[in-house]
């Protein structure tokens, strides 16, 4: 009995340093990878990296062009991306709840949002670039909000949902039409919710690599115009970290510093910001 | 809920009418661009199709020169190193999962999740240079070696891990792949695990089971199906992944048996190579293989989704 009894406890505790265990072994990886991260870019981060451009081999030089390109195209695929995702999400939430529609696109919206992103990039290098004649930054910009969208829809559909009822039904008693409904009382309350959803979405796509390689590929120069291939950090890094020369290896790990930092301390805002609003 | 019939009719009934068009209208946007995207794939894709038949999926052969195209290799990278991140990531996001939702004290969970989940946050391509100048030299030094001298000469599974240790490989590219998922799927077994009726747990409490006899017995049968859910997507993040492969698969086009051996993925092929193709014939290849894993990966993350359903259905929403 009491043998039983053992065994059955010393079945537990393995259980339970066995999920330890797994939690630690997770955590060995993120701090492994920032660690490495901090180490290799911290050294790299100079005054230069803000200022000058992209070098060719075996020289220094920055990453400005890089920043800008990312910049702008973060910018353009917000711009088309976040409002028809809204607009999606809205549809899900609130006029198209219970359609059979809003069923279909919710699943398949799930699935698009895990969707080989380079398959996405292909894509859209088949219908822009390709009918374009040319790689673009306004094609990375589509390739990124085509990204965002399917993650604008998921969290403003959950954030649409999370309004009371009792408020929609308040409004309509009042005879407010539907539209307005929407817009002017489940807007204000969803606003925090739908903009952390935009702030999530738009950490996902600044460190997207793969749908940029074929669509704003890269330019070593200044380029102000979108209308042509367009520096973004992604692709340095990539053909940095991938090139033999040492000084344009610790421009990529400068770069990848930068690009942590900023998904990481996105991703910690909205958290925060979640936090306090659920309060 | 549905309140139908507002009393100002006029205008803004009119108004009422294009706000169900527009928003609509965005969400049949989502329909459109995932067929247009499979269909854009197959199209760009048939040339590839048509030249080599049924062939282009069980040939080896990849020359670009020779314009003779099999996507046997990169088929195979893909799902050997999916196979090793699913046996790494699988275990440990269950044990994840269960040290958030009933062992670590509360206070930790919430700061342990955060972390977890930030995990998923890294960009792929930090992975990518991380396992290219930290983790395929540490695997060349350490674990590469130790494997020829331990398991390489066991019969029957020695094969598997015996290869020159230059730690680029699918082995290293399995295990990078692994690290990535974890959090996606430690995240939904967490969210599944909660979403178990405490009832049926107290009652396991009462009747004297431990804690993992409560997790083998009760919470796992019945989240088996929403589990299963979590791991397909894990896979189909897996599949897809292309950056943090690219950096240490090695993009060769040789069939191996050897985990240590540098191979190649249907994603990582599209990324080396897709610029510097420049005859139809190839373009297509490399486009009829991204057919190839879009459709994959959909039907991997539609069964995902369907067996988290179920469970999201009886429980209200878990993610």
């Amino acid at each position: 009995m009491s043998l039983v009894l053992l065994r059955r406890r010393a079945v537990d505790v393995i259980a339970f340093l066995f999920a330890s265990g797994a939690t630690l072994f997770g955590l060995f990886w993120l701090f492994w990878i920032l660690w490495t991260t901090f180490k290799r870019g911290l050294g790299a981060i100079n005054v230069a990296l803000f200022t000058q451009m992209t070098p060719p081999p075996g020289s220094a030089g920055g990453l400005l062009n890089a920043f800008y390109g990312s910049a702008v195209m973060i910018l353009l695929a917000v711009v088309i991306g976040a409002p028809l995702g809204v607009a999606a999400g809205t549809y899900l939430a609130e006029h198209g709840r219970y359609s059979r529609l809003a069923k279909v696109v919710s699943f398949l919206n799930d699935v698009l949002l895990s969707a080989p992103s380079i398959v996405i990039g292909l894509f859209v290098y088949e219908i822009v670039v390709r009918t374009s004649g040319h790689f673009s930054g306004y094609a990375g910009a589509v390739a990124l909000a085509m990204i965002l969208l399917p993650i604008v829809v998921r969290t403003s559909d959950e954030a649409l949902r999370l309004v009371p009822d009792q408020m929609r039904e308040a409004a309509f008693a009042l005879g407010i039409p539907r539209w307005r409904v929407t817009a002017q009382i489940l807007y204000k309350a969803a606003l925090t919710a739908i903009l952390t959803g935009v702030l999530l979405g738009v950490a996902r796509i600044a460190g997207e690599t793969a749908p940029l390689l074929f669509t704003a590929l890269n330019n070593q120069f200044w380029s102000g115009s979108l209308s042509g291939p367009l520096a973004n950090v992604p692709v340095v890094i990539f053909q940095y970290a991938m090139s033999p020369y040492d000084e344009w290896h610790a421009l990529a790990w400068a770069g990848a510093l930068v690009l942590t930092l900023f998904v990481l301390g996105l991703n910690i805002a909205v958290r925060m910001i979640a936090k306090r609003t659920s309060k | 809920m549905t309140a139908h019939g507002p009393i100002v009719k006029s205008h803004s009934a009119a108004a009422d009418r294009v706000f169900n068009l527009v928003t609509g209208g965005a969400a049949w946007l989502v329909l459109i661009l995932l067929g247009a995207t499979a269909a854009s794939m197959a199209w760009g894709g048939r040339l590839a199709f048509e030249t080599f038949g049924f062939g282009f999926i069980t040939s080896t052969d990849w020359d670009a020169v020779g314009g003779k195209f099999g996507a046997l290799v990169p088929i195979y990278g893909t799902i050997v190193t999916s196979i090793v991140a699913l046996v790494i990531a699988v275990p440990v996001s269950l044990g994840i999962a269960l040290f958030l939702t009933d062992i670590a004290p509360r206070w930790i969970r919430g700061p342990i999740g955060i972390a977890v989940e930030l995990l998923a946050a890294i960009p792929s391509i930090i992975y990518g240079m991380w396992g290219l100048f930290i983790f395929a030299p540490f695997m060349a030094a350490h674990v590469d070696p130790w494997l020829n001298g331990t398991l390489g000469p066991l019969p029957l599974i020695g094969p598997i891990f015996t290869g020159p240790p230059i730690g680029i490989g699918m082995l290293t590219a399995g295990i990078v792949l692994g690290i990535m998922i974890i959090p996606f799927i430690a995240a939904v077994a967490r969210d599944v695990f909660n979403a178990v009726p405490p009832p049926l747990k107290e009652s396991a409490v009462a009747l004297g089971s431990t804690r993992w006899e409560v997790l083998s017995r009760v919470t796992l049968p019945y989240a088996r199906s929403a589990i299963i859910g979590a791991i397909f997507l894990g896979l189909g993040r897996a599949l897809g992944e292309t950056m943090a492969v690219t950096f240490v698969l090695g993009n060769a086009h040789d069939l191996s048996i050897s985990l240590l051996m540098p191979s190649n993925s249907i994603a990582a092929a599209i990324a080396n190579e897709f610029t510097e193709a420049d005859a139809e014939l190839y373009r297509s290849s490399l486009i009829a293989l991204a057919f190839l894993l879009f459709v994959v990966t959909f039907i991997v993350l539609s069964a995902a989704k369907l067996l988290l359903l179920r469970i999201n259905r009886a429980h209200g929403r878990t993610s």
